[in-house]
């Protein structure tokens, strides 16, 4: 089957920017609701549940209330960034996802369908150059509202999200080693190839990154910026009716596409697990599966209901991850600021940078060695990769919850005239 | 439709260069260099740099700026801008700064007409070759580690000098 291309490709592209932007743009709606919902779980309430069946129709009403209700402009406020703040902040967040596959490639009569709005050839760095834009929107904002609630969480936002962008982007390198490649079809390729996601044989990588992603979009524990206990609610205190939601849908899409990425990184992107069916990649113009012992390409047939198929898989693990971030906000307290800095430069920063030397020396052994890329290429990286992250895990837990045996022991038989803990 | 895009690039870039330099307020001025820095990556997609584009906007734009904006927000809190503006001689001596560097260009210019450059002489079949045998990061990753890797490595040692520094000089006053 051969690539779409001409006039079809172009009406084909336009189809996918508009599905996929009313696309994130329903999921970050849905996803205001859920949040709603799962805190009132998790808090033992009922929550909204008045609009429509189960209040499905709540973010519609919430819509509407925001966009009626009156907007406020602050007199001391400079008014081209006041307004500014919030395009920022919502623009970068919405631009990223189109970068990112979401399925199998489709078959139409036309020519096969790549299920990604642009396949660029820097693919992930083009996500850390938008989320690095992100900061401008808040920054601006806070700044802007010429209120001192406001300007603390838009320097706290700044220093956070440049500190955390360098965890971010040190733990990613282990994952470009490991692909070979930044383009994130290639990517999820790779993960096909291997048989295993990145997520086992990169386990530490995984976890620095999950972490940095809390960070970035500036979730709880990370939500220095807003500390509404604080700061009133910090960069946004001014903002009001369509201003403040815009606030709002940039930080549920930022959400979104930190759990799409992740997904797509480290959980394999639309690949369904312990299956070789869907496998599908662009091999010198031609759709392949997978290589035969020979080397030769095996051919993919790809099939409307394949796509469907791989569509439903990302969703299911983007979901896991919008939920894992919703969960952990009502789980976990809030950090203290000289807490979020300490963990970002002294703890975060060097474990990336030490995991990077350990893992780039595994796969330089096991290259020189003879191993082909491949399954058990893959599980040896996991063992190294589970080693360090034990390591990491009991560094940082410091014999709070995971005690030694002599630790528990003493905790069991106190010393009777020892004074405090 | 690659003309079209450079004019939109090109016409921002100057645009919002202009505006850092006559803002009146200093967040205007640096927001326009954003802009700046923005449409030239721009302009580094159409010639297919993707890579520098990415770094420009990630390095530049979303780093750099972002500490210039710190800085530029915390100093001077609540202070009347316009007063920091000099006037008279400082301006003679950087209109006459700036027409040295744009003389020196323009004298660069037009003597690489004649010569083989990056866009019209062999360059850009090497550059297309690479790109289509490395990919947009290894095309600039082999010469980088390979050719001229004990420049960059010496580069790297001035960095970590200046951070040093950085820190040193900081420490003195904590």
């Amino acid at each position: 089957m051969e690539a779409i291309s001409g006039l079809p490709a172009l009406l084909s592209s336009s189809a996918k920017v508009v599905a996929v932007f009313s696309g994130v743009l329903v999921v970050v709606a849905y996803t205001t609701l859920a949040e709603r919902r799962v805190s009132a779980f998790i808090q033992d309430r009922i929550g909204p549940n008045r609009v429509g069946p189960f209040g499905l129709l709540q973010p519609i009403a919430d819509g509407i209330k925001s966009i009626l209700k009156e907007e406020t402009s602050p007199a001391a406020a400079s008014r081209t960034f006041f307004i500014l703040g919030p395009i920022l902040a919502m623009v970068p967040a919405m631009v990223t996802f189109a970068v990112i596959p979401f399925a199998a490639p489709l078959p139409t009569p036309w020519g096969v369908v790549d299920m990604i709005i642009a396949d660029v050839p820097i693919g992930i760095l083009y996500i850390l150059a938008f989320s690095s834009l992100g900061v401008y929107g808040i920054v601006l904002g806070g700044w802007a509202s010429n209120n001192k609630y406001a300007f603390l969480g838009a320097l706290r936002a700044s220093a956070q999200m440049v500190s955390y962008e360098v965890a971010l982007g040190l733990s990613l390198i282990t994952v470009l080693m490991l692909a070979g490649n930044v383009t994130l079809t290639e990517m999820v390729w790779q993960q096909q190839q291997l048989d295993l996601w990145f997520a086992l044989p990169l386990s530490l990588a995984f976890l620095l990154f999950v972490v940095s992603s809390f960070a970035e979009t500036n979730r709880l524990p990370f939500d220095m910026p807003e500390a509404e206990s604080e700061l009133v609610t910090g960069y946004h205190t001014e903002y009001s009716a369509m201003k403040f939601s815009m606030f709002f849908i940039a930080e549920y899409s930022h959400m979104l596409t930190a759990s799409a990425l992740m997904a797509t990184l480290f959980l394999g992107g639309w690949d369904i697990p312990f299956a070789t069916w869907d496998d599908a990649f662009w091999y010198e113009g031609v759709l392949i599966r997978g290589f035969g012992p020979d080397g030769a390409p095996l051919a993919a047939s790809p099939a409307w209901w394949k796509t469907l198929f791989t569509f439903g898989v990302f969703a299911l693990k983007t979901g896991f991850f919008l939920l894992f971030f919703i969960w952990v906000r009502w789980t976990l307290p809030r950090f203290r600021y000289d807490q979020v800095m300490q963990l970002g430069w002294k703890v975060m920063l060097p474990t990336a940078l030490a995991y990077i030397m350990v893992m780039a020396a595994s796969m330089l052994i096991l290259d020189q060695v003879g191993l082909p890329y491949g399954f058990a290429y893959g599980l040896a990286l996991t063992g190294v990769s589970l080693v360090c992250t034990v390591l990491f895990i009991f560094y940082l837990d410091d014999d709070r919850i995971i005690k030694g045996a002599g630790a528990r022991r003493a905790v069991s038989n106190p010393v009777p005239t020892g004074g405090g803990d | 439709m690659a003309d079209l895009l450079f004019f939109v690039f090109a016409t921002v870039a100057i645009g919002s260069a202009i505006g850092v330099v006559v803002a009146r307020n200093p967040v205007g001025s640096l927001m326009s260099m954003v802009a700046t820095l923005a449409a030239v990556a721009g302009i580094f997609v159409l010639l297919e740099a993707h890579f520098l584009a990415a770094v420009q906007v990630i390095v530049y734009a979303g780093a750099i700026m972002v500490l210039f904006l710190f800085v530029i927000m915390l100093l001077n809190l609540g202070h009347d801008y316009e007063r920091d503006m000099k006037g008279g001689v400082w301006s003679v001596m950087a209109f006459a700064t700036t027409g040295g560097l744009a003389g020196l260009l323009v004298r660069q210019l037009g003597r690489s007409a004649d010569s083989p450059t990056f866009l019209t002489g062999d360059g850009g079949d090497a550059i297309d070759a690479a790109l289509a045998e490395y990919g947009a990061v290894g095309a600039i990753a082999r010469p980088l580690f390979t050719d001229y890797v004990v420049p960059f490595e010496l580069v790297g040692i001035l960095l970590l000098v200046a951070i040093v520094g950085a820190i040193v000089l900081a420490k003195k006053d904590v």
